[in-house]
């Protein structure tokens, strides 16, 4: 019979080669920067950096759900969808979309074409205007986009239109205001700089929580972003403008509540300056001009209706 | 027809003694509860995800249960040295091509049952309602479209020398057909002539089997299509199997069994 010595010595010699190697290797392992065990996120441990490419496929899937699954393919043209419609029906991004958004599949092409219509959903409709079936007492399925925007954040915590449409839909539909701060803030942990995510914090804290104070706080706050990271530039795209356009209005419509008329002109004209519509913003100064000169406090136009002056 | 039965009856009885569809069946169900568990924003009326994961671990798992099944059935009689003696008898080779089509067709569907009853049961947990007509239609579109599958992996099963080769190809043209089909006639105005006709002309060949993917509608919950139009998708479908089958026929008649 042979020895077994031999064997389970070779077997001990290899394990504690192993403990040793694996000893030195863990030293090396803790202080490499490419080290993924320190973060507690599954996603990040797997994917690392990559996941951010699969970010916004998740974004334009909530999007996709939000229209019920009637949404064009790398195939169909895409002008009407270029900005995605749940992000610009929240306001919270200024939209690039073109054309007609209720006729890219285009007029059949053939028989097999004109007959998969049938198979698939071929109507525009909006989760928050009651989605495929219409029924605007169901508009809380906006819900629905949820798991989605959730995902994409996880995937990419840099995209800030995540947290800012996602917080719109939980505290506008969903009447989810502290699940809606809570997102922001975990938004603004990842972004500190980020003005967007301070304005819709700023929304939160006017709109939900009946606070001006904390409001113009975050305003004042993101206006100071803006005016750091984006008024340099030359010409800041329409996106930027648009920002700085609700952050102005709000701010201005804010102090006009509190009774602060000469703070709430300096926002006017600021708003003024890069506004779509500057004689809309000019007849709300002169209003306002009047009803200081008159000196008699009246109700203030209320935030919602600045939109109409951009 | 007894002897078309009596296979199609082995076939069946293969499925259930196999561990395939166990396996796929209880895989499905177990991600499905861990996303079902996932709490997204304190609301648990959530559904559509779970809808959505749901449907595509059963659309994976049925091509996976037909396509292996039908391609191992020629190959393993063959194999098993059963098809000499199962042809020494009254059968001849359509009746045993017919009969494990068949045997393949009707297990897919008790697999489909038991797929949809859990689908059903996890969205109603959810969404409090059970839209059977809906997920009838689903069903069936899918069973329908698996025929087609069937007799296309049956055809393959003797032009190719092996199972595994059947079944990659099938896969690869399924998933092609499944994810470019819809749009090849879009890719193909683009292009100019000859490629055009070309393009077009595999356009109108192929069958369409996106046409029975209808998990669209039974994710965002849109109402169910006419039966009239499930009914000719039906008869396009059964016309491409029997097309198919018909040609597996021919092929398994020319081929030399030993």
């Amino acid at each position: 019979m042979r020895s077994t010595k031999l064997p389970l010595l070779i077997l001990v010699g290899l394990l504690v080669l192993c403990f040793g190697l694996a000893a030195w290797l863990d030293l090396w392992f803790q202080t490499w920067q490419g080290n993924r065990t320190q973060s507690a996120d599954v996603l990040s441990v797997l994917m690392g950096d990559s996941r951010r490419m699969f970010a916004n496929h998740f974004f334009v899937k909530a999007d996709a759900y939000f229209h019920s699954g009637f949404y064009p393919t790398v195939f169909d043209n895409r002008e009407a969808f270029q900005t995605p419609h749940m992000a610009e029906d929240s306001g919270t991004v200024g939209g690039r979309n073109q054309g007609d958004e209720t006729s890219f599949l285009g007029k059949p092409r053939d028989w097999i074409d004109a007959f998969s219509r049938q198979f698939f959903p071929v109507r525009h409709t909006h989760l928050d205007e009651g989605g495929a079936s219409g029924d605007l007492g169901g508009s809380s399925e906006v819900r629905e986009i949820m798991p989605w925007l959730r995902l994409s954040a996880e995937l990419n915590p840099n995209d800030i239109r995540t947290y800012t449409v996602s917080a719109y839909w939980l505290r506008e539909r969903m009447g989810k205001v502290a699940e809606a701060e809570q997102f922001l803030r975990e938004g603004l942990r990842e972004n500190p700089d980020s003005y967007e995510i301070m304005y819709e914090l700023g929304r939160v804290y006017s709109e939900n929580k009946h606070d001006p104070a904390h409001a113009r706080n975050l305003w004042e706050a993101a206006l100071h972003q803006w005016q750091k990271q984006v008024a340099s530039q030359p010409d800041p795209d329409r996106a930027y403008k648009f920002l700085f356009v609700e952050i102005t209005s709000h701010l201005a419509l804010l102090e006009e509540q509190q009774g602060n008329y000469p703070q709430a002109l300096a926002y006017m004209e600021l708003w003024k300056t890069r506004s779509a519509s500057p004689d809309a913003v000019q007849k709300y100064i002169d209003d306002l001009r009047h009803k200081m000169s008159s000196a008699a406090p009246a109700p203030a136009t209320p935030p919602q209706t600045s939109r109409q002056a951009h | 027809m007894n002897n078309i039965f009596a296979v199609a009856g082995i076939v069946l009885r293969e499925l259930y003694r196999r561990k395939d569809f166990y396996v796929l069946f209880i895989l499905t169900v177990l991600i499905c509860l861990v996303m079902a568990s996932v709490n997204f924003f304190n609301d648990a009326k959530i559904v559509r995800y779970l809808k959505e994961i749901c449907l595509l671990f059963i659309w994976i798992c049925s091509l996976v249960i037909a396509i292996t099944t039908a391609a191992r059935q020629i190959p393993s009689e063959r194999e098993n040295r059963t098809l000499f003696p199962l042809l020494a008898k009254p059968l001849s080779r359509t009746q045993l091509l017919l009969g494990k089509f068949l045997g393949c067709w009707l297990a897919c569907g008790l697999a489909l049952v038991c797929f949809y009853l859990f689908f059903g049961a996890l969205a109603a947990s959810r969404e409090h309602h059970w839209p059977l007509l809906n997920y009838l239609q689903a069903a069936l579109l899918h069973w329908i479209m698996l025929a087609v599958i069937i007799a296309f992996t049956l055809l393959g099963s003797p032009v190719f020398a092996a199972p595994s080769s059947n079944t990659t190809i099938s896969f690869v043209l399924v998933a092609f057909i499944l994810v470019l089909g819809r749009h090849l006639n879009k890719v193909a105005l683009q292009l100019p002539e000859p490629r055009r006709s070309i393009l077009y002309g595999l356009y109108y060949c192929i069958p369409h089997l996106e046409l029975f993917d209808v998990r669209d509608l039974i994710i965002h919950n849109w109402p169910p299509i006419a039966w009239p139009v499930c009914g000719v998708a039906a008869l396009y479908a059964l016309a491409y199997a029997s097309a198919l089958l018909i040609g597996a026929c021919l092929v398994f008649h020319r081929k030399a069994i030993n």
